[in-house]
């Protein structure tokens, strides 16, 4: 397995600057999410790394070794698309088998058969090695076209939005694969996908990607607690962390150049009116595990979670507290506080 | 507004049952869901409501009148498909006012309903826009403007957000609700998306294979679900399950998973023996060094707030809810205690047995 290094990569397409200025490192047997919306650069960045784009400006390197200039077969990438692509007329064997027999490899059969049945029985789709590709549920297919990636043993994996296609349940059980699989085999990966649940699950570090940026690059726990702006912060946590002008809340102490206060739902606790915030419950969702509680407070609407059992009924008064509450100035930027 | 009432309900099309035995009162101004995965008959039993589909057998009552055979145009019931079609040549007034304007309303009596409406969903600023420049939130608005303008005496929806991504989903579930606090209309809501149903729903209706298995209000079907279908539809991740061979009878509190012995409500009926089955939601599961049961940790996911934990034990894999502060090593061998007074045991059917955890609580 091998490290990426990007420096100082730019891309454009005519008008539009895709990606800017990006610095990165990914190491040998990390898994690196880059999380984004449409548009914000992700693709491109992949597309650079495997060699189906060349860059405008900056380096790119593998192991040490420039790659910037090299054609995408000399880079020993490979390369998960959203749409599996199969061969529909191949068996699952033969799927797997394919890139090891192009000419470039030509590896003697027992080995193909080896190394095959062995990443077929890491995906556990041993039992279907003899069906025909078209013979199987799209959880499958997606197993075997990350598989075909796999087998090759390349260097690098390159994934885009691999899940996306798939139901839910699907996509909740091969994340938990893919991170299992990557880590059976210390394979670098850099992932790219704009759903933060994937990215927070199975990233060692998640890049946050806008605009053709990168905002930010931590473990996804730094992510989450150590946003450095607003738009990070808001882009991690389901339900979205809560945001309040800071005139909004007179008396609670904050650093002066405070504009808005962020506070995490589980961070939003309610209390007993006791001259603080005072807000009023609009509404109490039941997702089972918890209860979501929408707040009014002074118009603002806020979200806090608590236990379903918990009695809270709809237009009741309910005094809050602000844990470990996150400020921002006027252009977004997180104000840090010294701790203590 | 109007309360709906479907009794023995039955839909065959030729050899092929795709509803049975629907028996269900959805009370005047409740949300009320049909929940179930695809081919569960939850969009024929819709259809029925609304008049596009006649049943085979059984009666609808629309406040008490039976509609069964009458044409849907007579129903006075508003059936809204997926959220985003709209008339893109004309602005938003005009796509509002459109379904008054069908009818021959006249212009001073729309252009008054369609204020009236657009304040109900908070739109009044955007009514002279055109739909093509609108984001995705405000065209979901427009569309269900439409809908309500007519006032009809009740919504049909079938997957209205099946279209959208998952937050997105989650945010549009939020104005749906408040919007049906503000107008109270009785709503009727086919999803396969359990978190949509769970959001907004004063009673779902779980589905499976044409028949009802369980109604009753989300929390209730999350805490008390009747069957291992329920149980396992319902919940992010769902319920687990650990299969053990083993019999139960009444009064005990406690059943053996190998060398182990887990604390469950008593049990209130006869019971069971064969292969049974130990349910557990994921946040009533802890790590404790002490525990009988233990198994190796397979994967964890870093949620934020709390992470899922899952962890291989003989009897299949458990997904734990726990905090994510909390350290946990992929491979290390834990212990698994669970939270006695919320366990289920399912007999060799998939039935739930009866327990202290369903007294009181209208089993079945």
């Amino acid at each position: 397995m091998a490290e990426i290094v990007l420096r100082h990569v730019g891309k454009r397409f005519g008008e539009i600057e895709a990606v800017h200025d990006l610095s990165l490192k990914i190491a040998s047997g990390e898994f690196v999410v880059l999380l984004g919306p449409t548009g914000a650069g992700k693709t491109t960045t992949l597309r650079l790394i495997a060699g189906l784009e060349y860059a405008d400006e900056g380096a790119i390197a593998i192991d040490d070794r420039d790659v910037t200039r090299e054609p995408p077969a000399a880079r020993d990438i490979a390369f998960v698309f959203q749409q599996y692509s199969l061969y529909p007329h191949l068996t699952v064997y033969d799927n797997l088998a394919f890139p090891l027999r192009s000419p470039a490899r030509r590896l003697p059969k027992p080995e193909i058969k080896k190394r095959v049945e062995a990443i077929a029985e890491l995906l556990h789709i041993s039992s279907k090695l003899g069906n025909r590709a078209t013979r199987l549920s799209g959880g499958e297919m997606q197993r075997v076209a990350i598989g075909r990636a796999l087998v090759r043993q390349p260097a690098i994996y390159l994934m885009d939005e691999p899940l996306s296609s798939l139901d839910a349940k699907l996509r909740a059980e091969l994340r938990l694969e893919l991170k299992r699989i990557q880590v059976e085999l210390g394979a670098t990966i850099l992932y790219v996908t704009h759903d933060q649940i994937e990215a927070m699950t199975m990233a060692s570090r998640i890049g946050v990607v806008r605009e053709g940026r990168l905002l930010q690059l931590g473990t996804p726990r730094e992510i989450y607690e150590n946003p450095r702006d607003l738009y990070v912060a808001s882009r991690l946590g389901m339900p979205p962390i809560n945001l309040l002008p800071a005139e909004l809340v007179p008396g609670v102490p904050m650093p002066d150049r405070t504009k808005t206060i962020g506070v995490r739902t589980e961070h939003l606790q309610i209390a007993k009116p006791n001259g603080g915030p005072v807000g009023r419950v609009r509404r109490i969702e039941h997702l089972g595990d918890q209860n979501h509680v929408h707040i009014d407070y002074r118009g603002q609407p806020l979200i806090t979670l608590a236990d379903p059992h918990r009695p809270l009924a709809a237009g009741q008064e309910v005094g809050l507290e602000l844990v470990d509450p996150l400020y921002f100035d006027a252009s977004g930027e997180r104000i840090a506080v010294p701790a203590g | 507004m109007a309360q709906i009432r479907v009794e023995g309900l039955r839909k065959a099309f030729q050899d092929f049952i795709a509803v049975e035995a629907s028996n269900f009162t959805v009370e005047d101004g409740s949300f009320f869901v049909m929940l179930g995965p695809s081919g569960c008959g939850k969009t024929t039993t819709l259809r029925m409501i609304a008049g596009l589909e006649l049943p085979t057998e059984g009666r609808i009552l629309l406040d008490g009148e039976d509609v069964t055979f009458r044409r849907a145009a007579q129903r006075d019931i508003a059936f809204v498909f997926q959220l985003f079609a709209l008339y893109p040549h004309m602005n938003v007034a005009q796509n509002i006012g459109f379904p008054l304007k069908s009818q021959g309303v006249s212009r001073g009596e729309i252009k008054s309903r369609v204020r009236e409406t657009a304040r109900l969903l908070r739109i009044e600023e955007i009514l002279t826009s055109k739909v093509s420049k609108l984001s995705s939130g405000d065209r979901q608005r427009v569309a269900l403007g439409r809908a309500i303008i007519r006032r009809p005496k009740a919504f049909l929806m079938d997957e209205p957000l099946g279209a959208l991504d998952a937050e997105f989903r989650h945010l549009m579930c939020g104005e749906l609700r408040e919007l049906h606090d503000r107008i109270k209309a009785t709503t009727v809501y086919v999803t396969h998306d359990q978190l949509e149903a769970m959001s907004m729903a004063d009673q779902i209706a779980v589905m499976n294979r044409g028949r009802i298995e369980q109604i009753g209000n989300p929390q209730e079907i999350y805490d008390r679900p009747v069957s291992m279908f329920v149980a396992n539809f319902i919940g992010s991740p769902p319920m687990n399950f650990l299969r053990f061979e083993g019999s139960v009878k009444r009064g005990d509190r406690a059943v053996r998973l190998a060398d182990a012995s887990i604390a469950v409500p008593e049990v209130r009926e006869d019971g069971a023996s064969g292969s049974l089955a130990l349910g557990v939601r994921p946040e009533h599961v802890t790590l404790s060094d002490h525990a009988p049961l233990r198994g190796r940790v397979f994967g964890t996911e870093y949620l934020g707030t709390t992470q899922i934990v899952t962890v291989d034990v003989e009897q299949g894999q458990v997904k734990a809810r726990l905090s994510a502060r909390l350290r946990v090593t992929l491979g290390e061998t834990v212990g698994l205690a669970f939270r006695p007074e919320n366990l289920v045991l399912f007999n060799p059917t998939g039935r739930a047995l009866d327990s202290a955890l369903y007294q009181g609580n209208g089993h079945g």
